[in-house]
């Protein structure tokens, strides 16, 4: 009892066959799309490199890659198989391959589905990422004269400009730093030293922000330094001011700058997922319909097209025998002694002598 | 003797007529390209509406949207009739049309290159407009709770942190302005009493500057305020501090940005020019080759192609008498003074050879 048969005549086939070479191309534009969508993730990754620890995040752009390039080249040859299908003479030259190409195919939409799925996942070691990342980034922004780190205060504060945030979890984070280079610190002055002695690793730290914080909305002009004392400035109370700076961390802000990319992407995905499936089904149909114009003999007569020829369960139990036997081919079958034509009756009648009488049987106790 | 004539066998029509077509769906192209390039500048220029002060700059935008509109129409014009103008019965109704199509083709043409010149005149223009809006923005930048100004602060400090500059020639212009509301001045503080007393106008002027004009690629944290004070910061030198700020004045930036936008697209302005002047001449060469055609008596046979039937003076003599013809049959003024004793010469002699017509009579 075949699984979802459906009728097909000649026409119907031929109708099918044209269909699936269209959507075979289409599906050739959205692997394209994919591989473009991948290569997009990997420069936006790139592009804030320098915010992110080593952690393995590469591998999802490299997989949408991956997956955009092979879908490109299997329905390539989808497009190929099912241009040749409308005549049954040129489906005989891609006959053998198409049952493999089918297994191949469907299991590549696993790896399609798998590549959606990640897209989703990716958030939580993303957001190690950044974390300590930016917590690097923020601790080097005053080495502007370190080869190798002279640039990250520019990054921080394009970061933080664009972004719209300050500091990791928030504007307070700048206060546990020294963000002032001691090349701009005049060691001479009291309260310099009064600063660096107040806590045990000599660090010069104040309730001050870089000038990247400041907050464009504010109505008035950005308070940068001394932010948690409210007599230094006047009409300013720190708990309620909101607009001055920027009150978001900028981790949140990357990571759902980051999210926002990947979940269109993962949707992409998954539309695509489901468009190769349905053009699978669509080709798998063709082929058994075909095969089986080809057991009837006639070319113009009407045939079946089923997903599976037998009901789910014995196909199942049939490739896991044929898996099974795989297995088995060097093993040797030890209950005949290893000789498969032991106790095999012979057909045709032996001669054994004028007698008739077959010789004495050799058990294996003699 | 005709301008530049060209002969023209019916395989050579065919071809021009093909060629032709091709040629007009380009042009439709390109006129869809000048109208988004208009479209392009004009939202670039109304989104820094802000900070300028008059919209004398937004002709170039809007000739350019209007050409490329008018320039697809005609283009689609053209292609219909390079269809048509292989087949005798279809042909002949496009013969009116034909001489209005020229005169709008050359007119766009014109507007395209008025657009080249214009881009280059109004930069004396668009470089006043925006010293008047910077200067008016900077006044402003404090007024964030006058209604109708409020947005000034963001819009400066948006402009500074994304065109890299400051105030409106350089960072100086912060010093003349009292750029801190009187609402977050502390009037018993004797330093803020000392700065208002030190002016005519009694406004609060410091050597400070905003936020926004602060440079990131400054090795050291960003210094505001004490500009002009050396012994304010440690290490510091006021004349010599070259990354701190942002150089550059705002207005410089901006006409900067707005001349390269306009430079970067001449050269595909006059290209479309040259195509569009291809497609006038191709499409005059095809309408006096088919023309020619039909009126042979073979209409396969060879026919002659010409820009012009008479040459460039005789048609112009030939044009301005068909004008002023026109001219004659409405009111007299002083224009036509000087070919009314002509055409006086001409009506005289008209009637004098009526009177001598007549004269003789009464003598025979």
């Amino acid at each position: 009892m075949a699984v979802l048969r459906v009728k097909f005549t000649k026409t119907k086939r031929d109708k099918l066959a044209q269909v699936l070479w269209i959507l075979n191309w289409i599906s050739v534009v959205t692997g394209v799309i994919l591989f473009s969508l991948g290569l997009f993730l990997k420069v936006e990754i790139n592009k804030r490199g320098e915010l992110m620890a080593e952690r393995d995040i590469q591998y999802v752009p490299n997989m949408l890659i991956a997956v955009g390039l092979i879908a490109c080249a299997i329905n390539f040859l989808g497009g190929k198989i099912c241009y040749d299908c409308v005549d049954t003479t040129k489906f005989l030259r891609w006959k053998l391959i198409m049952l493999p190409y089918i297994i191949c195919t469907f299991f590549f939409t696993f790896c399609v589905l798998v590549g959606a799925l990640m897209c989703y996942n990716m958030h939580g070691e993303l957001e190690e990422s950044l974390n300590l990342g930016l917590t690097e980034a923020m601790r080097f922004y005053k080495d502007t004269d370190t080869p190798g780190r002279c640039f990250l205060k520019r990054t921080v504060d394009l970061l933080q400009i664009h972004f719209q945030c300050c500091g990791n979890n928030g504007y307070k984070d700048w206060f546990q730093i020294q963000w002032i280079s001691n090349r701009y610190l005049d060691m001479s002055q009291k309260e310099v030293l009064n600063r660096l002695r107040s806590n045990v690793e000599g660090k010069y730290l104040m309730d001050g922000v870089p000038f990247s914080c400041c907050n464009t909305n504010s109505p008035r002009p950005c308070i940068q330094q001394q932010i948690t004392n409210n007599s230094a400035h006047f009409n300013y109370e720190h708990q309620t001011e909101e607009l001055n700076l920027w009150m978001k961390g900028c981790r949140q802000a990357l990571l759902e700058y980051y999210v926002h990319i990947m979940q269109s992407i993962g949707l992409a995905v998954l539309i695509t997922w489901l468009f190769e499936l349905s053009v699978l089904t669509g080709v798998r149909y063709l082929q058994t319909s075909l095969e089986n114009v080809l057991r009837q003999g006639d070319p113009n007569s009407e045939s079946d097209g089923w997903l599976l020829e037998n009901s789910f369960m014995e196909t199942a139990r049939t490739n896991l025998n044929i898996i099974k036997s795989l297995g088995k081919n060097n093993q040797i079958d030890t209950s005949n002694n290893g000789d498969p034509n032991i106790n095999v009756p012979s057909t045709s009648k032996a001669h054994y002598g004028p007698d008739n009488v077959p010789p004495k049987q050799i058990t294996e106790d003699s | 003797m005709a301008l530049l004539k060209m002969k023209f066998t019916q395989q050579r029509r065919v071809r021009l007529a093909q060629g032709l077509w091709l040629l007009s769906w380009l042009a439709v192209m390109c006129g869809a390209f000048i109208f988004c390039l208009g479209i392009y500048l004009k939202t670039e220029l109304l989104r820094r509406d802000e900070v300028m002060d008059n919209t004398e700059i937004h002709v170039v935008p809007n000739i350019l949207m209007m050409v490329g509109l008018a320039s697809i129409g005609t283009n689609w014009v053209a292609s219909r009739v390079c269809q048509d103008s292989l087949d005798a019965s279809r042909f002949p109704r496009w013969k009116v049309l034909l001489l209005a199509w020229f005169a709008v083709a050359a007119l766009l043409c014109c507007l395209l290159i008025a657009v080249v010149v214009l881009s280059y005149a109004l930069q004396g223009r668009l470089e006043e407009s925006l010293k008047v809006g910077l200067r008016n923005g900077i006044r402003f930048y404090k007024d964030t709770d006058v209604p109708g100004r409020c947005f000034q602060k963001e819009t400066i400090d948006h402009l500074q942190m994304e065109f890299r500059c400051c105030g409106n020639n350089n960072f100086k212009d912060w010093f003349e302005v009292q750029w801190v509301s009187n609402r977050y001045l502390d009037f018993t503080s004797k330093d803020v009493k000392d700065r208002i007393r030190s002016n005519v106008d009694g406004r609060f002027l410091l050597d400070g500057v905003p936020f926004s004009c602060c440079n990131p690629a400054s090795p050291r944290p960003c210094l505001q305020y004490h500009l002009t004070d050396n012994r304010a910061h440690y290490n510091y030198e006021y004349q010599s501090e070259e990354l701190n700020l942002y150089s550059r004045g705002c207005r410089q930036a901006l006409i900067d940005y707005y001349m390269d936008l306009m430079n970067s697209t001449g050269p595909g302005v006059l290209s479309v020019i040259l195509i569009q002047m291809s497609v006038l001449l191709s499409l005059r060469y095809l309408q006096t080759a088919v023309e020619g055609a039909m009126a042979l008596e073979n209409p396969e046979g060879e026919s002659e192609g010409y820009l012009l039937e008479k040459g460039v003076k005789q048609t112009f003599e030939d044009c301005k008498a068909k004008v002023l013809d026109m001219l004659k049959f409405a009111q007299v003024d002083a224009a036509d003074a000087e070919v009314s004793p002509g055409a006086a010469d001409a009506e005289k002699t008209v009637d004098n050879t009526t009177e001598k017509a007549a004269s003789p009579t009464p003598a025979s």
